[in-house]
């Protein structure tokens, strides 16, 4: 009995092993299907989804314009304290001042993208862009100014 | 290699190499840092030879206080938190979030809210057990599932990513429904899922279910009766598999999972064995809920409309759901404000770990590996 039963496990050892290596050996005579990407070597050909969330930008049209008001809505919605709004008063030249954004500051190292500023935000001023690379040398680098130099409120948006 | 509360309750000295003196027996420590582990568990392991006497986990070295945290942020911001605890089940946390919310204010959820909650759900569940396959079987000495577990994986990371914007950590959920309608390719990049899924499943079965040195690894090994499931409060696959019936989806049906055709998996053995083939059951199940809602999908909103600050009246509320490791529990205690009083997570690997000990004494330590695999551990999920 003892002998029987031995006997059958081992075949069965073996055919259990057989069919295992059957399966990956399977994939030496189909390379097709192998699926593996080398990055950073695909650079080129990644393709991000538009909806990915890499970091958080503010758009700016043809003419150095962005639509944000400076009502601080993303700041509030922020749950890391990654977005300080800096405000300032612009004169119009009837001589009305009103509230404009003078800096945008975003820290990217605390930010955990969970887009919460973007659905917040009442004037769709910022979006999240696709770029994930953000590896640098110093800390400080990820302190960003999101509205670039020299731009302003676009026309009619309040 | 000892601990101190090892030496002071054994009042013994102990020796260079870690024996208890006068006990035959030696302390030593799994982890913080080790592969089998996956994760900062720290497991203090009494031995007598290679016999388990004792195994006490030491937790806290990945402890985020989240609960804490949850109590500064608002029931909007809350929610993104709770992707960091049991971080492969990222949607379902986030869901029993929701739910507690739109609990509290009365908020009724579209029905499309509800389908793609109910789809992202049963994905997640997918490329959970998915990974667990992969890890499992990477602890047992067999490194080629992972590479074919993570195939699998990948084609839902990219839905995810192109639906929700993130692979892991997706902040999907908000209160009163979904943050994004679907993308126009989800429906048939969910069909090339399931089309490569069940072209390449049965893989899965050649490679590691009908391997017999890895059947002999898990028969018998980490034996979990019915009762002691039920009292050290194990639920999930681990309760599943020692024949309780736990599945939060059939007992308490949230959203429309009591309109839904799927079978709750059940072993009696509650071996490690009889935990992996639950997991490998759960998976066909999950596709099957998938299958009758894909082409199904009502149309309407994705969102409920809600106040821009969402304010809980004074009260408690508390909603479960079984995540791919069992029952969640989400309570909040609120004082009509707009920040939550107080925040508890009852999560499904704590209760589970805690059984652990029972499992593992008087087996051989290279046995507590099938038995901690088995188990699928997320420390997070454990420490939060
Ligand atoms: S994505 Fe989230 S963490 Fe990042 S800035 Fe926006 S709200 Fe803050
Ligand atoms: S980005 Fe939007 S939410 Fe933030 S301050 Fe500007 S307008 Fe307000």
């Amino acid at each position: 009995m003892f002998i029987k039963e031995y006997i059958s496990d081992v075949y069965k050892a073996v055919k259990s092993l057989l069919t295992g290596m059957k399966t990956t050996g399977g994939y030496f005579i189909r390379p097709g299907e192998i699926i593996t990407q080398q990055y950073p070597e695909n650079r080129d050909q990644l393709n991000l989804p538009e909806r990915f969330r890499g970091e958080v930008v503010m758009l700016h049209d043809e003419n150095n314009e962005h639509a944000c008001t400076g009502c601080t809505a993303c700041e509030l919605a922020c749950p890391n304290a990654t977005i300080k709004i800096i405000t300032k008063f612009d004169v119009s030249p009837e001589g009305k001042k009103k509230k404009a954004l003078d800096t945008f500051v975003y820290h990217l190292e605390l930010c955990t993208m969970c887009n919460l500023c973007v659905e917040a935000c009442p004037t769709g001023a910022i979006t999240m862009a696709q770029n994930f690379e953000h590896s640098v040398f110093d800390r400080s680098k990820l302190t960003k100014k999101l509205n670039q130099p020299g731009s302003k409120i676009r026309e009619g948006v309040e | 290699m000892y601990t101190e509360t090892q030496v002071i309750r054994n009042n013994t000295k102990v020796t260079v190499d870690g024996a208890l003196d006068g006990t035959g027996e030696m302390v030593i420590n799994v982890g913080p840092q080790h592969p089998a582990t996956h994760g900062v568990l720290h497991l203090v392991i009494t031995l007598n030879g290679e016999t388990i006497q004792k195994i006490e986990p030491h937790l806290g070295y990945i402890h985020r206080s989240i609960e804490k945290m949850s109590e500064s942020l608002s029931y909007r911001q809350f929610i993104y938190v709770t992707s960091r605890m049991d971080y492969l089940s990222s949607h379902i946390n986030n869901h029993a979030c929701a739910m507690t919310v739109e609990k509290g204010l009365q908020l009724e959820v579209p029905p499309r809210a509800q389908v793609i909650r109910v789809l992202m759900d049963e994905l997640t569940r997918v490329a959970s057990h998915e990974l667990w396959w992969g890890a499992m079987a990477m602890d047992l000495g067999a490194f080629t599932p992972f590479f074919y577990a993570f195939r699998e994986r990948e084609a839902i990371s990219d839905i995810m990513e192109e639906t929700c914007g993130a692979r892991l950590t997706m902040n999907y959920m908000v209160p009163g429904g979904v943050m994004a309608d679907l993308h126009p390719n989800f429906q048939r990049r969910v069909k090339d899922f399931i089309k490569l899924f069940k072209a390449k499943i049965h893989e899965y079965d050649e490679l590691v279910t009908g391997n017999i040195i890895f059947q002999n690894r898990m028969k018998g090994v980490g034996v979990l009766s019915a009762e002691d499931a039920v009292s050290f409060g194990c639920t999930g696959p681990v309760a599943r598999a020692s024949g309780v019936k736990s599945d939060i989806r059939k007992l308490y049906p949230y959203e429309i999972y009591d309109k839904l055709e799927f079978d709750e998996v059940t072993e009696t053995a509650g071996d490690s064995f009889a935990r992996y083939m639950v997991r490998m059951g759960e998976m066909h199940q999950s596709i099957r809920i998938i299958e009758q809602l894909i082409d199904n999908i009502p149309e309407g909103d994705f969102q409920a409309k809600t106040k821009a600050v969402l304010k809980l009246p004074k009260g408690e509320f508390y909603t479960r759901v079984e995540t791919a490791r069992g029952e969640l529990g989400v309570y909040i205690v609120s004082e009509g404000g707009t920040t939550p009083y107080r925040i508890k997570y009852r999560s499904p690997g704590f209760s589970n770990l805690s059984a652990l000990d029972h499992m593992a004494r008087g087996s051989k330590l290279g046995d507590l590996m099938a038995t901690m695999g088995t188990l699928d551990l997320v420390i997070p999920d454990i420490d939060r």
